[in-house]
């Protein structure tokens, strides 16, 4: 009988990271998360000049899923939300922890968090696992909106860590159609209700079947520095006007 | 004797129209002992905002060490300057962390908010605030200058006559403290600039 001991000394001494160079100064594993990205429901956000909308796709795996219990966007701090494309249980983790570096902000200076500075705490999370072991990068590329006193911004994170801010930028499975339809459709002088407008019309581009107030899901934040997921008859009226 | 008694400090500090002036007085002292009659306890964290530290006087420049390094990281990560009121939020949290082995300091914070209201706190060692409108006070003469602030603020002073008010309260008011005194300092800030100007007073 072979007898497998329950704890290697040798390999627990030597666990090192997951993500190790490749020889080609690649790291694997950061590109397949980006892989696990593509594959993700689409995801867009667009920067207009008094707001920034974020919409998703919120692709079902069967019609008998109750999707009025599923929520892709979600809020972080009362001016900052987010949404994500690729792996939902790892995007969850993120929310976790980005909501509380906003509160932890909060508790010292008692101002709600710059978007830039919550975007940065929450790109530090997603390097640091991309270095540490026994730890695998997260599956999810992110879009995060807010409006503070730098007005309206728009972020994208991605698994390696890195972040830019984006006028508009869309992320999954149709991001490339998706960002030439943007290029095409943005506008500097652009205002939310526009915004929200070609939001949707660039999600419906790439979506497979009729779009509806069920099957997509749209924030906003305006001036009021709210950050709103709308509800599903908001969502059907606005794609009323789309029409 | 209360730690907090143990050098000595006078803090007045007073909201104007579009200006608040901080003022304290000069003397470092152990117990009945004056060592130094040019020991300031207003330490500056940028040109809109002071920070007064009046208690024990190892733990104020502790302290004082402390939030310039927290300012630094502060504009370092936002690349602004701090707000006051956000600074009152730290270093009352700041404090607080201390609850149970407290720095014996009482600070007072009188600054300009970017749209140029004035902005005045204290809190006392473990970090409870309290802002104010008017004045507000701190250290050993606190007694004698709270009955003589009340006499002397009016609202809307301009600078020059809110850098006479401070001065003659604190003066007056620690002259009744055998603690504090041999003379003053006092800043006047003001949008666009910062009057600093110390006194001299009874020297006994």
């Amino acid at each position: 009988m072979i007898v497998i001991p329950a704890y290697n000394p040798i390999a627990s001494h030597y666990s090192f990271s997951l993500t190790t160079f490749s020889p080609s100064g690649k790291l694997v594993q950061i590109e397949y998360a980006l892989a696990a990205v593509a594959a993700g429901a689409t995801s867009l956000g667009i920067r207009a000049t008094n707001g920034v909308v974020l919409a998703t796709e919120k692709k079902l795996p069967s019609i008998l899923v109750d999707e009025s219990a599923v929520q892709k966007i979600s809020l972080l701090t009362p001016n900052v939300g987010m949404t994500y494309s690729g792996m939902g249980p790892d995007s969850r983790v993120l929310v976790r922890k980005a909501r509380k570096s906003g509160q932890v902000y909060y508790r010292q200076l008692h101002e709600q968090i710059p978007v830039a500075q919550l975007c940065r705490e929450t790109a530090a999370v997603m390097q640091e696992f991309t270095q540490s072991g026994g730890v695998r990068p997260f599956g999810v590329s992110l879009l995060m909106a807010g409006y503070d006193d730098n007005g309206p911004q728009l972020y994208q994170i991605d698994p390696s860590g890195s972040y830019f801010a984006w006028k508009a930028s869309a992320i999954g499975k149709n991001m490339v159609n998706a960002k030439t339809f943007l290029e095409k459709r943005y506008s500097e002088d652009m205002e939310l209700e526009d915004a929200i407008h070609t939001a949707l019309l660039t999600l419906k581009e790439g979506f497979e079947g009729e779009l509806s107030g069920d099957n997509i899901e749209v924030a906003v934040v305006g001036e009021d520095r709210k950050f709103r997921v709308l509800t599903p008859a908001e969502v059907t009226d606005y794609l009323a006007e789309v029409e | 004797m209360s730690i907090f008694e143990y050098n000595g400090s006078a803090i007045v500090a007073m909201a104007g129209k579009e200006c608040v002036a901080i003022g304290s007085d000069l003397r470092f002292g152990v117990q009945l002992q004056t060592l130094a009659t040019d020991y300031k306890k207003i330490y500056k964290i940028h040109d809109q905002l002071f920070l007064g530290l009046a208690g024990l006087g190892t733990d104020a420049e502790t302290l004082s060490q402390r939030f310039a390094f927290k300012h630094n990281l502060y504009r370092l990560r936002e690349e602004r300057d701090i707000k006051p009121s956000a600074f009152g939020q730290m270093v009352s949290a700041t404090l607080y962390e201390r609850r149970f082995g407290p720095y014996f300091c009482q600070p007072v914070i009188a600054g300009l908010e970017p749209d140029g209201t004035p902005y005045l706190c204290g809190m006392d060692s473990i970090g409870a605030q309290e802002t104010a409108k008017d004045f507000m006070v701190a250290g050993t003469a606190t007694d004698s200058l709270l009955g003589i602030c009340e006499s002397l603020w009016r609202p809307d002073l301009g600078p020059e006559e809110l850098f006479e008010t401070v001065s003659q309260a604190l003066l007056s008011g620690q002259d009744r403290d055998c603690l504090a005194g041999w003379g003053a300092v006092v800043y006047v800030i003001t949008k666009d600039k910062v009057i600093a100007r110390t006194l001299k007073g009874r020297m006994d």
